[in-house]
């Protein structure tokens, strides 16, 4: 036996490649060829029209973006901040005085309130402002409403330009600030209050020593996030007619036809949200309070007296009528026959035609159908990129590991109608991305927008599962001698189906409804749901519109629903 | 089919930081050898090479006479239980079990064959269809058994497979674990830190520090004789005290533990056979048990500082000179002494185990 030579175990190629510890380049280089074909190629030819005239690199268009002769620009960057930072502030006050009356308090309605409060996420953007101007606008239902019931010359107000902007932006972003805030309070141990009173503290002293400082950090992730997207907001400023905002300026440049004036604002657009977006990774790896404490208990504070639990109720009841007002109008309008509705407060005429049409009309389906083709199409994209993006991302070591992970959340920063700028910029010509093919004007282009916008969807989320999942596990698939392929599709995939799926869903409905980028690609061929809408609001047919709008959230809702369900909140980090 | 496993000098490295240290071993076929040490020893490392999730940085691992070294862990046939089990969470008990055999393309009916008898092995017969959140701790390990063993491996690697349960479990479920690899006869590698069960599992142990092996012998010979001072101490209870030899005729050896304070060992009793000369400074190990109350040989005085009674012994921590020493007495319904007490105490030769430094 002791004469016999060890024997080397013959192996193919493939076998050599797959534990060679270059093998994972081999894996993530398809990752990083996407992200430079469609992120970091167009946002280029983005810059490259910008700073290149018709005599070479120049300057120019920065210079008049800045120049005081034509302010436009800088006004509109003046707008858009300004917006962004008051709808910060409004936001923080409704998100975290919510928070803290849903975690602390005690009072009739409050498990009601507590599921109405997160209505505003099943809003997509444009339909959302669209009940909005239904409901407060000029011609909307309250004011009118007012004007009826104490018999008014004209509307005692209305909502409209900045002011409609801003009270939009608070209800449709204070959620951001209400669920890390109430993560936050949850997470917050009643015994430090405690401790620190008994300390001798009053209860101000809590306040600004305590509690504030522990949810800091909440607030400040919070902050930055609703910064951002307002700055890219742009259904908002469009429905209520507010043209000096960055996202408003790279519209109207377009369809101005001055494509690299419209490119030097995407330019700085897009560099204020990448700050913001660094920014937000950097400050949530720096600072993060954990709590000592194991076991904690909230209780809540019963309202003991008569008054402020009538007052509390009355208070709930209005909470609950302004969250569900949105969607109610919506309902209501969309039984409403077009072009009945002129001056009367609410429709007179009701059909159930609309919904009818939705199905069977072949005109009123088309969007429809444009929309769910075109979103699969996407969707399908983001789950191979998005699913092998998180597997390298979390089980992986590979050199580039943190500029992999900016390069994915970017198109998530990047407003939809920069993304949509680049996208133009990159593929008006066939180049090699393209597969030789002009991208504009086909159907490719708009799933391609979807799918660049919506690449963090998926990788978050499976990214999360993935997390959860001990790496034994898999270690333990391949000794039972299951090979890298065999132990991915039985165990890491099953095992991380409830994160895939949770954003996969997320990503079709968002793709359905997406707005921004579409009014600016789209070909009429194509014509997606969400520009549909648009269209048929400008046509005064308000009541297919609105169907439209009721079909959206219907599907929102279910898809939030579904998700909760199969991951029992655990992958809400999607969002 | 039993196998051997051989590590030939085997060296890991994580970037400068060593792993492992020059680990040479031979496990005999149907053996059953523990790593122990404390966590960071390198244990674990060792085995996840054994096992393929790591390659060594320098050396050779070869499974009876074949190279291994760098073979990926899904060819190598090994059996694998993992410290946390690491069960599919997503199958049941009987899919669990039948992975290995799916991967390996059995027919159904020799799968479920298969399962039915490992299932039954592990007296887990009524739980195919239960998934694994609906099992007990120590159901699951027996099921993470299961599904390692019932693919027939050449070599069966257990990881700490005790540390999740709880004392009376983990003693029930050491004798199990004792039971199938000693009728099934697999050579196996049981990696833990819990000394009690590598002592009465093992027919030998490496004890590992800093990942440099400090002895490798049978439970007898790393209790009875340990080679330093750490494997001393690490396994059961020692008197570490520091001497000197003052006196060495033929095998004799005396030592001075103190001012008018010595003992009489034996060069027999020493580690790795050392030859010891008169005016070198040594550590004498002697276990708790080995000392007795009364006089006999090697009779010493002390003071009694601290007195704890189990049932089975009194345990006495005793001031003698100016060293502290563990006693423990058997309880034979013997007078239990005070503290400040004084006390006579003697220790047998070869209750004296003279350690080089």
């Amino acid at each position: 036996m002791g004469a016999n030579q060890p024997t080397v175990v013959q192996e193919n190629w493939w076998a050599r490649l797959t534990r060679s510890k270059y093998f994972v380049y081999v894996l993530i280089s398809p990752l990083f060829l996407v992200l430079l074909a469609y992120v970091i190629y167009p946002f280029y030819q983005t810059f490259l029209q910008s700073v290149v005239g018709e005599e070479g690199a120049t300057l120019e268009n920065y210079q008049r973006f800045f120049g005081l002769t034509s302010t436009a620009n800088l006004e509109a960057l003046w707008t858009s901040v300004y917006i962004s930072v008051i709808s910060v502030i409004t936001c923080a006050i409704v998100g975290v005085t919510m928070a803290f009356l849903m975690e602390r308090y005690e009072f009739p309605g409050r498990k009601l309130l507590s599921v109405l409060i997160l209505v505003p996420m099943a809003l997509p953007p444009l339909v959302g402002v669209l009940s909005f101007t239904f409901l407060y606008g000029e011609s909307g239902i309250i004011p009118r409403a007012f004007q009826v019931l104490f018999d008014l010359e004209k509307v005692p107000f209305s909502l409209k330009g900045v002011m409609g902007v801003i009270v939009v932006h608070t209800f449709t972003m204070y959620t951001y600030f209400y669920l890390t805030a109430a993560a936050a309070i949850k997470g917050l141990d009643p015994s430090l209050e405690e401790a620190a009173t008994s300390l001798g503290s009053g209860r101000i002293r809590i306040w600004l020593k305590v509690i504030l400082p522990m949810l800091t950090p909440a607030l400040i992730a919070s902050s930055l996030l609703v910064f951002m997207i307002s700055m890219a907001s742009y259904t908002a400023p469009l429905m209520f007619g507010v043209e000096r905002t960055m996202t408003m300026q790279i519209y109207l440049s377009r369809t101005n036809g001055s494509l690299d004036m419209a490119a030097t604002q995407s330019t700085i657009l897009s560099i204020v949200s990448i700050s913001f977006l660094i920014l937000m990774r950097w400050y949530q790896g720096r600072r993060n309070y954990q709590n000592q404490s194991k076991g904690i208990s909230v209780h809540r504070t019963e309202l003991r007296s008569q008054f402020a639990k009538y007052m509390s109720m009355v208070l709930s009841f209005i909470g609950v009528i302004i969250l569900m007002l949105p969607i109610l109008v919506l309902v209501l309008i969309s039984f409403s026959v077009d072009g009945e509705w002129t001056v009367q407060v609410i429709p007179t005429a009701y059909t159930l035609q609309h919904y009818i049409d939705l199905f069977t009309d072949e005109r009123t389906w088309r969007p429809i159908w444009n929309s769910l083709q075109m979103s699969f199409v996407a969707t399908a994209g983001n789950i191979l990129f998005g699913v092998a993006a998180a597997y390298a991302m979390v089980r992986t070591k590979f050199k580039g590991k943190a500029l992999l992970d900016i390069l994915i959340m970017v198109p998530w920063a990047l407003p939809g109608t920069v993304v949509a700028v680049n996208l133009i910029a990159a593929f008006s010509e066939p180049n090699v991305f393209s597969f030789n093919q002009v991208l504009i004007g086909t159907f490719w282009i708009l799933p391609l927008a979807y799918f660049v916008r919506h690449l963090p969807l998926i990788f978050r989320s499976t990214s999360a599962a993935l997390m959860q999942m001990d790496e034994s596990v898999e270690e333990a698939a391949r000794s039972l001698g299951a090979n890298w392929w065999y132990s991915f599709r039985r165990v890491v995939v099953p095992m991380a189906f409830s994160g895939i799926l949770a954003g996969t869903l997320l990503a079709l409905v968002q793709g359905i409804g997406e707005f921004v980028a579409s009014i600016l690609i789209y070909s009429t061929s194509t014509m997606p749901l969400s520009v549909a809408i648009f269209q048929k609001m400008y046509a005064f047919q308000f009541g297919t519109a609105c169907a439209y709008g009721v079909l959206q959230i219907i599907l929102i809702i279910t898809v939030l629903f579904v998700s909760q369900k199969i991951t029992d909140g655990k992958a809400g980090s999607a969002i | 089919m039993l196998k051997s496993v051989r590590l030939d000098h085997v060296s890991k490295m994580f970037g400068t930081a060593i792993g492992v240290e020059n680990v040479d071993i031979d496990v005999k076929p149907g053996e059953f050898f523990t790593f122990l040490g404390p966590s960071g020893c390198g244990k674990t490392t060792t085995l996840r090479m054994i096992a393929g999730f790591y390659y060594p940085s320098k050396g050779k691992i070869l499974f009876d006479n074949k190279d291994v070294t760098t073979l990926q862990p899904n060819k190598r046939n090994i059996g694998m239980v993992f410290q946390n089990y690491a069960l599919f969470p997503h199958m049941t008990v009987f899919e669990n079990i039948a992975f290995g055999l799916e991967v390996r393309k059995m027919t159904k009916a020799v799968i479920k064959e298969k399962v039915e008898r490992a299932q039954k092995l592990v007296h887990l017969e009524k739980y195919g269809t239960r998934k694994i959140n609906e099992l007990s701790g120590g159901q699951q390990q027996r099921v993470a058994l299961a599904r390692a063993l019932v693919i027939e491996p050449d070599i069966l690697l257990l990881d700490e497979p005790l540390s999740n349960l709880d004392a009376k479990l983990r003693e029930e479920t050491r004798l199990e674990i004792k039971r199938l690899q000693v009728e099934l006869g697999v050579t196996t590698i049981y990696v833990t830190h819990d000394q009690t069960e590598a002592m009465t599992m093992s027919d030998r142990i490496m004890v590992m520090k800093e990942g440099v092996v400090q002895q490798i012998g049978s439970p007898q010979e790393i209790y009875n004789q340990p080679t330093n001072h750490f494997v001393a101490s690490f396994i059961g209870e020692s008197n570490i005290l520091e001497a000197e030899v003052v006196e060495v005729k033929a095998d004799a050896v005396k030592v001075k533990l103190d001012e008018d304070i010595f003992v009489q060992g034996s060069m027999s009793q020493s580690a790795n056979g050392k030859k010891l000369a008169v005016g070198e400074s040594i550590k004498v190990s002697i276990r708790p048990e080995a000392v007795f109350e009364g006089s006999g040989p090697n009779q010493v005085t002390g003071t009694i500082q601290f007195v704890e009674f189990t049932g089975v012994s009194i345990n006495y921590v005793v001031k003698v000179g100016s060293n502290i020493m563990k006693v423990m007495i058997i309880n034979k319904g013997n007078e239990i002494l005070k503290r400040g007490d004084s006390i006579t105490l003697h220790v047998p030769e070869k209750g004296i185990y003279l350690i080089g430094e």
